[in-house]
């Protein structure tokens, strides 16, 4: 099953090469302390005379920096390395958190049915009408800013998307006759969602989660830029660019330049391997 | 029919209710804009004088319903920053947002519709690839870095447009739009095309599978067994099967642009309601944020409620649906 899964995913060579991108971009992000030429917020290690360097110049100690350095005479390279750490973090915590908490809902919604299933999807219903962008801010306007506060509201904006798509999957697997089974051995509704639907619902879950990573990744550069995600002590690619904005216009492109590609290349390979997902795990194919 | 319309008016208004609740709520509940409006050294005494002042000693339902009793008077309080009425304020960077989405929505319709066409009538062509890419392209990219790089390509390199603004504006009806002088034009170009980038690429994979759909259809083939030229078929027969999906999406599609507006408006400083918002949040002036929303969610409303609408009349399997 592992086997023939991967051969098929691996059939098609772009998808093979978002995966070795990302797969490169996250290894960057788990070993940012170890491999980056700088701590970029140690603030003893900056020099006032290296600010705003282009890129592959030498700073006055003689070390180079590849991507140049920012305002205050930080690595970019550092920089982008530790901001790719803190937006994958983010967004990773808050796609485990809401997948949790969508999937368990919308399992719920469809395994008991009635008003808790009336009241939850209404309520998917009421929020995915409107964009998450709003929706977010909303929150982030109420709750201030964090990095608690800004996975708070990624959280609130995915679950939405997981319970409907949970749900939907559960409808279809809760007809099946091994359900009718386990139902028949008496065995607890929390055993029969978590040990038996769920497995079985997985495939457009997992679909769902990879695809809501790049969205996650992207919704909080964009908050971030728009200076209300993040703080400043832990800036993400978002805030880099953001603060890279103020020296664009005077031609110091490399400050916001190269974080922006830093995120675009997070985002594509993401997507390309969301999209070989979906097509090896549709279930319309499965035969 | 009418039955139809009357439920559907009443729900929206049963969603208005729910969402004034939450946003109050939520906007209200949490923090005290009494540290940011007053001055730290003030002591109790004034504070005091000012929460009385703004209402904010009240409880929170009793200020709840002096809200609502207000808002449907169009009354959403005084902007705690400006001092003036908040949803004037909103009115007045109003228009701005709206003929900036107006704009990137004609750019993605009148660029989308034709590209989608080309792609999907040519989908195996070099042309069509290269489209398609650039629908996966706009799909992916942050609305935001896209803004930026437009800026830095046409603005910093080239030299060719300006940064921010609206440029000099023009009273069309009273109301101020920059589209009628040429400077006001490239002052919107770029935010506009920013805007668009999203709704383009929608545009563009709708028409293509809607195009990739319909020329396979008997219709189709009879229309190319009489005869007809190639454009006539593609411009009328073809188009007009299209353009149904297409139309509903952007209808649907223009609540998000407005959303979306906040974004652009930031980084083109283009003087909207958007920009207003962010301004607002970064100094917690909750009543122009509360007024925000709530015009909003009515427009959300408003917007969901007309499509819902001209799908039932469209389509009568849907009223049945809904009054079974």
């Amino acid at each position: 099953m592992t086997r023939r899964f991967a051969a098929e995913f691996a059939a098609s060579r772009i998808a093979l090469l978002g995966l070795a991108l990302l797969s490169l971009l996250l290894l960057a992000a788990l070993l940012a302390p170890w491999i980056s030429p700088q701590d970029p917020y140690d603030l003893a290690r900056l020099e006032l005379l290296d600010s705003r360097l282009p890129p592959l110049a030498h700073s006055a100690a003689g070390a180079i920096h590849w991507l140049g350095t920012d305002d205050q005479g930080r690595d970019m390279l550092s920089a982008i390395l530790y901001g790719l750490r803190t937006s994958v973090a983010v967004a990773f915590a808050s796609t485990i958190l809401g997948l949790a908490i969508g999937v368990s809902l919308g399992l719920a919604a469809a395994w008991f049915g009635g008003w808790l299933d009336a009241l939850l999807m209404r309520l998917a219903d009421l929020q995915l009408s409107f964009p998450s962008i709003l929706i977010a801010l909303v929150l982030l306007a109420v709750l201030g800013q964090g990095v608690d506060k800004i996975i708070a509201a990624l959280v609130a904006v995915q679950w939405a998307y997981y319970a409907r798509t949970a749900r939907a999957a559960a409808l279809i697997e809760r007809r099946k006759e091994y359900i009718d089974a386990v139902v028949a051995l008496a065995f607890s509704n929390t055993r029969i969602i978590f040990r038996h639907l769920l497995p079985n619902c997985a495939p457009p879950i997992i679909v769902l989660a990879t695809v809501q990573v790049a969205a996650a990744i992207t919704l909080e550069a964009t908050l971030s830029f728009l200076g209300l995600g993040l703080p400043i002590t832990q800036p993400s690619l978002g805030l880099l660019i953001s603060n890279g904005f103020n020296y664009l216009l005077s031609g110091h492109y490399w400050i916001s330049v190269f974080p922006g590609i830093a995120l675009l290349a997070a985002v594509v390979s993401i997507n390309l391997v969301a999209d070989r997902l979906r097509e090896v795990l549709d279930p319309h194919k499965l035969r | 029919m009418l039955s139809h319309i009357a439920h559907r008016v009443l729900q929206s208004f049963g969603v208005l209710a729910v969402m004034s609740l939450l946003v109050f709520a939520g906007v209200y509940a949490v923090g005290n804009p009494m540290d940011i409006l007053v001055n730290p050294q003030s002591d109790q005494s004034e504070i005091a004088r000012a929460t009385a002042a703004l209402g904010l000693d009240r409880p929170l339902f009793e200020q709840y319903f002096i809200f609502i009793g207000h808002a449907v008077t169009g009354d959403l309080g005084k902007s705690f920053a400006f001092n003036v009425p908040a949803i004037g304020l909103i009115l007045e960077r109003m228009p701005a947002t709206l003929e900036l989405a107006t704009a990137a929505m004609l750019i993605a319709v009148l660029l989308g519709i034709p590209l989608g066409l080309w792609a999907g009538l040519k989908p195996r062509s070099a042309a069509g690839r290269t489209i398609m890419a650039g629908s996966v392209l706009g799909f992916s990219l942050p609305t935001f870095w896209v803004g930026l790089m437009l800026i830095l390509v046409f603005s910093v390199w080239l030299g060719w447009l300006p940064t921010s603004g609206r440029g000099p504006t023009v009273n069309l009806l009273g109301i101020p739009v920059s589209f009628l002088t040429a400077e006001g034009l490239r002052h919107l170009a770029l935010p506009a095309a920013n805007l668009a980038l999203f709704n383009l690429s929608l545009v563009i994979r709708l028409t293509r599978s809607g195009t990739r759909e319909a020329i396979g259809q008997d219709y189709v083939r009879f229309a190319r067994a009489k005869g007809l030229t190639e454009t006539r078929i593609v411009g009328v027969h073809v188009l007009r099967n299209v353009l149904v999906p297409v139309v509903t999406v952007v209808g649907v599609e223009f609540g998000s642009v407005i959303a979306f507006a906040v974004v652009t408006e930031s980084i083109f400083a283009w003087p909207g309601m958007g920009k207003l918002l962010i301004d607002s949040i970064n100094v917690l002036d909750r009543p122009v944020i509360v007024a925000y929303l709530c015009l909003v969610v009515a427009l959300f409303v408003a917007i969901n409620l007309l499509v819902d609408l001209a799908y039932s009349w469209l389509d009568p399997r849907v009223r049945l649906g809904a009054t079974r």
